[in-house]
């Protein structure tokens, strides 16, 4: 089991945000967890990643306990988080951002083939390999932010909404990547707003309303329930 | 002519000191969101740091730095993590600047105690004279020159650490984003040690030469460099290295030649009326960048 969280409780102050939820992911899946604005998404991820603290519950990663382990030390056990908004080093080059995304990486050899593989995959990161982050358009700082999580050599990534803020040409090249990933061998845990086209892309699903589980699923089960439909998909 | 340059050039040379301080208020402002008031304090304990090296205990000039160095340097990451670190995250930025004022008096009083308020003289890290030009009439002391020169050598090797190495990249990523520095793998709190290391090991340089060009060593003596410094730095623009370094030296220009053509009472009016109305004119500083981070 590459990620199995169970009872998860957070809070922030007097606000219990997740209330008891429990997921996995499998080696090699791509699992979506959906929900509405609000709901808890991004909670969640900052937690599996240790971002914020859990305040009951368990998360193990790759059969480890890391409930209790500090968010930087996850990178090198193999967990990289793409976060909402993308998040990129705004001041600094997308080169220098790459690199940071390796900064855990002790052979310089093998992660200079992965910004290799990753320039040949993204050639506009390359182009643009000593242009500033911030001064990248949205869907290109995604890419970064994406090609940042692949530096770090992960087994496991976390994508917080790539496709939010973008257009619908850009949002099909997010979900092409998230596939190139995917077909490099490295399991997917996807948040999404775009329900239709997680679902799409996605093994199993869970659907996420305010701090709780209420569905979960095979993905294309879930795309074609009629609570799904009316709730997520717009009818 | 020959003393406006003279002029010009001892007002480079306390600009240096100031950059030097400035460089240390910058970078951990950049890094921790805070504003370290206890900074200039830090020079006054370098400054008896090496005074007890040289004169207890008879350390030659270069190994006294060293010493004073190394005590600030640990000074630093000591005061970081038990006064700061425990406040990190706490609702209210000002428990931490009211506790960087408290750290200042504890050092200006701990001073106090062991070296009580007599003033020591204290002598030249520099035994150099420096150099007479123009026929003798314009004479440069050695401790001008070596505190131009060391300016300079910590700027560049400044700028390459952090363009450089790994641990400076990181620090460039933790003063952007802290949890996105997290997420690359980064350790936030060691960085922001490395920091405060930083900043205190130049503190004792600056303390040094300082002490070097104005003799009289007190526990105050930290107190006012370092209010000027942390104008210097907010003149060039707070987090800014270079701006910093530019603040610094327009600040020991300006203060120099108020000092020589208009007043010697009002020069320290002026370097703050110089601040205010840079505040006014354009408030992030010289080179820093427009204040739209979030807050
Ligand atoms: N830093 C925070 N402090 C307090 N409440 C928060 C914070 N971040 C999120 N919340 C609250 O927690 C709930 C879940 O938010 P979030 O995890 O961001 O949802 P989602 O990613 O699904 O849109 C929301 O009600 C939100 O208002
Ligand atoms: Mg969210």
């Amino acid at each position: 089991m590459m990620l199995e969280v169970k009872d998860l409780e957070v809070n922030y102050g007097m606000i219990n945000a997740i209330r008891g939820v429990s997921f996995h992911v499998e080696q090699g899946e791509i699992v979506a967890l959906i929900g509405a604005n609000g709901a808890g998404k991004t909670t969640i991820l900052h937690t599996v990643s240790g971002l914020i603290p859990a305040a009951a519950g368990s998360i193990s990663f790759e059969g480890t306990d890391v409930r209790k382990t500090p968010g930087n030390k996850l990178v090198s056990l193999g967990m990289a988080h793409v976060p909402e908004g993308r998040r990129v080093f705004a001041q600094m080059s997308v080169l220098q951002n790459l690199k940071l995304g390796a900064y855990t990486r002790k052979d310089k050899a093998e992660a200079d083939e992965t910004l290799e593989m990753i320039y040949t995959h993204f050639p506009r990161l390359k182009e643009r390999r000593s242009q500033l982050a911030g001064t990248l358009s949205g869907g290109e700082q995604q890419m970064l932010a994406m090609g940042r999580a692949l530096m770090s050599k992960p087994k496991l990534i976390l994508m917080d909404e790539p496709s939010m803020g973008l257009s619908p040409l850009l949002v099909k090249e997010v979900f092409h990547i998230i596939e190139f990933c995917h077909e490099q061998g490295i399991t997917i845990l996807l948040v999404e707003q775009n329900a239709r086209m997680a679902l799409g892309i996605a093994d199993r699903a869970y659907v996420l309303e305010v701090g709780s589980i209420n569905m979960e699923g095979n993905a294309k089960e879930l795309l074609e329930s009629e609570e799904i439909k009316k709730a997520y998909l717009g009818g | 002519m020959l003393n406006f340059l003279n002029t010009i050039i001892n007002g480079i040379s306390l600009g240096s000191i100031y950059a030097i301080i400035a460089l240390g208020y910058t970078m951990v402002y950049g890094i921790a969101k805070m504003l370290n008031f206890a900074h200039g304090d830090v020079i006054m304990v370098g400054g008896y740091l090496v005074y007890t090296g040289m004169i207890s205990w008879g350390f030659n000039p270069l190994l006294a730095i060293l010493f004073a160095c190394i005590g600030c340097t640990m000074l630093g990451i000591l005061t970081e993590r038990v006064a700061y670190k425990p406040l990190r995250g706490a609702s209210s930025n000002l428990a931490v600047l009211i506790t960087a004022i408290g750290v200042s008096y504890f050092l200006q009083n701990i001073s106090l105690l062991i070296f009580t308020a007599n003033p020591k003289s204290f002598t030249s890290v520099i035994t150099w004279e420096g150099i007479s030009l123009a026929d003798g009439q314009l004479k440069i002391q050695g401790i001008t020159i070596v505190t131009i020169v060391a300016g300079i050598v910590v700027l560049l090797a400044l700028q390459l650490f952090i363009k450089r190495t790994k641990a400076g990249q990181a620090m460039l990523a933790v003063s952007e984003d802290k949890g996105a520095a997290t997420l690359m793998g980064i350790d936030v709190n060691k960085t922001i040690s490395l920091t405060f290391a930083i900043g205190s090991g130049l503190a004792a340089i600056a303390g040094a030469l300082l002490c070097s060009a104005y003799p009289v060593l007190t526990p105050y003596t930290g107190a006012m460099p370092g209010i000027k410094a942390f104008v210097a730095a907010v003149l060039g623009g707070i987090g800014s290295i270079p701006g910093a370094m530019l603040g610094g030296l327009l600040l020991g220009v300006a203060e120099t030649l108020s000092k020589r053509y208009i007043s010697t009472q009002l020069a320290d009016a002026i370097v703050f009326a110089i601040l205010i109305v840079m505040l006014l004119v354009r408030p992030a500083g010289l080179l820093g960048k427009k204040l739209q981070e979030k807050v």
